[in-house]
């Protein structure tokens, strides 16, 4: 087989398929969104450990961290960290069901991949549901 | 044939030192956060609109701490694992790979002992 072409120096090889060459698919994307929830809620963390921080400090700094949580950013963070955390609840059960050897069938993995997404936006939606009805965002 | 020893064949830790303890620890972790981040929600949810005073008195309660302190200790670990393996996997720089998996460790120790200390300050009525 003949060298490749040649630029500066390097030979250039030809690279294995990457992510961007295949079409998106319900296991890789639920896949990749299972480690980006997870990062969402570790960047969610620090709100909780405002909140928890600034209850043990006193009122003016719990009303400080309240006020933010009720404004827009605040509201955004919490719909975010809310829609991240069921799912990755919900995901991380169908993984605890792979780890012990289940749900490997193809149909099996997309019905319960749907069910996850499903039942995470059913989640979300309940508990912004309950806040609204308490109260806690006037719409 | 196999050039492993026979005491490294027993101990099964491999050329990382610590085995599947990884593994295992992340999947005992999120077991435990199954009912505890349910549990949670629950209490953010009754906590809509509490005052001050309101949501001091409902963390001060043994029933709310304990699995608060549950919660973070689980929680807080899971996330260090979790974030390890995104960095591992990510960051293909040997130099800020090991910063990152540093900052990891001592951020998410840092905050779980903020939250850790919080709640018990609140339980202990300081």
């Amino acid at each position: 087989m003949a060298e490749p072409a040649k630029a500066g120096g390097k030979p250039q090889r030809p690279l294995s398929p990457h992510l961007s060459i295949y079409k998106p698919q319900i296991s890789s994307t639920l896949s990749i969104l299972h480690r980006a929830s997870g990062v969402v809620i570790g960047v969610g963390s620090l709100m909780l450990t405002c909140w928890l921080v600034a209850l043990a400090t006193g009122p003016e700094a719990f009303d400080a961290v309240q006020a933010f949580l009720a404004g827009p950013v605040g509201l955004i963070i919490m719909l975010g960290f809310t829609a991240a955390v069921n799912y990755h609840m919900l995901n991380g059960i169908r993984h605890l069901g792979w780890d012990i050897g289940r749900g490997y069938e193809l149909s099996t993995m997309t019905r319960t991949g749907v069910l996850v997404v499903l039942g995470a936006a059913v989640l979300t939606g309940l508990e912004w549901a309950c806040v609204i009805a308490m109260g806690g965002v006037s719409l | 044939m196999s050039l492993r020893t026979p005491l490294g064949k027993v101990r099964g830790l491999g050329s990382a030192k610590d085995g599947t303890s990884h593994f295992w620890v992340q999947r005992v972790t999120a077991v435990a956060l199954v009912p505890l981040i349910i549990w949670f929600i629950y209490t953010l949810l009754s906590l809509v609109g509490a005052s001050y005073e309101d949501a001091r008195a409902a963390l001060a309660a043994p029933g709310v701490a304990v699995p608060m302190l549950l919660l973070l200790a689980a929680g807080f670990y899971h996330l260090k694992l979790g974030l390890q393996v995104v960095i591992e996997d990510y960051v293909s720089n040997d130099g800020l790979r090991i910063v990152g998996l540093i900052v990891n460790n001592l951020g998410c120790a840092a905050l779980g002992i903020a939250c850790v200390y919080s709640v018990l300050k609140i339980g202990f009525g300081g």
